[in-house]
């Protein structure tokens, strides 16, 4: 039986995952999507019925004339009557969304709730997608001149390379370390691992970001049930897993009103004052899953995150630090390079991928003796950034 | 029809007018009413020179929605001689031509168009720098 003191009743606990693969689902809706992983999320509890749903979704509105996403998914789901409500703050939306649950929890007004990510990306051609996603930028003074993410991303990763002087192919790692990752995940969009060749002869995209350091846009959902302690099923076919810390901030939304583009600012705050909360630093982290939807975004993260120094980590890559036996694993389902990038989605992808790591679920991809893992979504090209800590609690 | 958030933001669009902050002399463009510098208020406009270096660069082959007929392109971030960067797209200019630090000036030129029918939209542009004989 658990011990009262090591589930305080205002802790907050993931007791439920789920998440459909990543793809282009011609075939299922966005609601459809969505209710698979809502489902799959609550039989984990043996079907408790949330308090609370929060959808996370940044496309929606755009690219498939749908707003409203929480009274949608809460009336198809079947629970009219609830509080639902949707987040959005771009590419962050599943971060943000696991964080306004956090923050109904532990303020003691809400006991469960279930938070959703749903993205459905491939009801447009491309350029349709381009022009939805750059909306997450500076409307009057970047998306007007026709820039895309990928441009501004490549502009970053031009820079980077040039004040660090790093050399060839310095990123390779991350693609090809994503890759490998994502091989093993039944979940994940492209499930064939890659060699440098591949990578070195991939496809310029936007110079000097080729195809293999863009990650995928994709059809998906993932959705966990949270819990407050108090409330926790007794007992639990899964070991609950708890939020340690639960962090966010912004920074300038357009790249260049930055004092230092190459600097994820919000990303180093969230990150500095999750590891306050938590009372734990990087040595103590076994994996980190990262938002890299760019190979750039992967280095810019772990030096924010205090995993290495500006300029350097893209060395966590060529060591292989990265990998899943390595000194701070990442990704460790594929991320956005391989799982595919689901946009708004995609930070609910980490918690759930978290959760089954610190549960020892994780099969082929299992981070050994996992115990304590960090996650970060970002939105835009890191103007928001939500970092979470999650732990198991051994003597539950 | 978007008419009213072009016009609104011609004096930028055209002319590069920006703020200078009363406080602290920061230079500001975009214009943001409040210093990112020193955080009080600045709502003194500053036209800047139009000169500056390309930060950063890249191109792009695959565009947005509305800017298909114009890629390739090439978009910059260029640091303007002032301090602030700006984002926008180099223009009189070879694929291969641009670095970073090439020095640039700015231009006014067509940035698209809202369909065949609708408003055509003026705004800044920058060029390699043109030498005097």
């Amino acid at each position: 039986m658990m011990a009262n003191k090591n589930k305080p009743k205002n802790d907050v606990f993931i007791i439920g995952v789920g998440m459909t693969p990543v793809g282009e689902h011609w075939d299922r809706s966005l609601r459809e999507l969505a209710l698979e992983a809502m489902t799959t999320a609550r039989e984990e509890t043996g079907a408790m019925r949330p308090e609370a749903v929060y959808v996370a979704n940044m496309l929606a509105p755009a690219l498939s004339r749908q707003s409203h996403l929480g009274a949608l998914l809460a009336d198809f789901s079947g629970m009219r009557g609830i509080e639902a409500v949707t987040i959005e703050a771009a590419g962050a939306s599943g971060g943000m969304a696991l964080r306004q649950a956090y923050l109904a929890l532990a303020s003691g007004m809400v006991n469960t709730a279930l938070v959703v990510g749903v993205e459905k990306i491939t009801e447009r051609v491309t350029a349709e997608v381009e022009a939805a996603l750059i909306t997450s930028s500076d409307a009057d003074y970047e998306s007007i001149h026709g820039l895309t993410q990928t441009a501004l991303a490549a502009m970053l990763m031009r820079r980077y390379e040039f004040e660090f002087n790093v050399p060839e192919y310095a990123f390779a790692g991350f693609s090809i370390t994503a890759h490998a990752n994502g091989a093993k995940n039944p979940k994940a969009m492209f499930r064939r691992p890659i060699k440098l060749e591949t990578y070195q002869r991939a496809a310029i995209l936007s110079d000097p970001i080729n195809m293999f350091d863009a990650a995928p846009m994709a059809d998906g959902a993932a959705a966990i049930f949270l819990a407050r302690g108090d409330v926790l099923p007794s007992n639990p076919p899964f070991p609950p897993v708890r939020i340690d810390a639960s962090a966010t901030a912004v920074s300038a939304v357009a790249v260049h009103d930055r004092p230092n583009p190459l600097s994820f600012a919000a990303a180093e705050k969230a990150a500095r004052i999750a590891f306050d909360r938590a009372k734990i630093n990087q040595d103590q982290i076994d994996f980190f899953e990262l938002h890299d939807r760019y190979s750039i975004f992967a280095a810019l993260s772990l030096e924010a995150a205090g995993f290495a120094a500006p300029g350097e980590g893209w060395k966590l890559a060529e060591s292989g630090a990265i990998a899943l036996n390595g000194q701070i694993p990442i990704c460790t389902f594929g991320g956005s390079k391989a799982r595919g990038d689901t946009g708004g989605a995609t930070g609910v992808y980490q918690a759930v991928e978290a959760a089954l790591q610190l549960q020892g679920r994780a099969s082929e991809i299992q981070v050994a003796d996992a115990r304590i893992g960090l996650i970060q979504s970002l939105g835009g090209i890191g103007s928001t950034a939500t970092t979470h800590i999650l732990s198991t609690v051994e003597t539950l | 029809m978007e008419i009213t958030s072009h016009w609104r933001i011609k004096k930028q669009r055209y002319a590069l007018v920006g703020e200078v902050c009363p406080h602290c002399a920061a230079k500001i463009f975009p214009p943001r009413d409040i210093c990112p510098e020193c955080g009080d208020e600045a709502k003194d406009h500053y036209q800047f020179s139009g000169r500056g270096e390309v930060y950063s660069y890249t191109t792009l082959y695959n565009a947005p929605a509305g800017y298909e007929e114009q890629a390739p392109y090439t978009v910059a971030m260029v640091q303007l001689e002032e301090g602030p960067l700006v984002t926008a797209q180099l223009t009189d200019i070879d694929v291969n031509e641009p670095e970073v630090g090439m020095p640039v000036e700015m231009v006014t030129r067509k940035l698209g168009s809202e369909g065949d029918r609708g408003i055509l939209i003026y705004g800044y542009k920058f060029r390699p720098v043109l030498e005097t004989a």
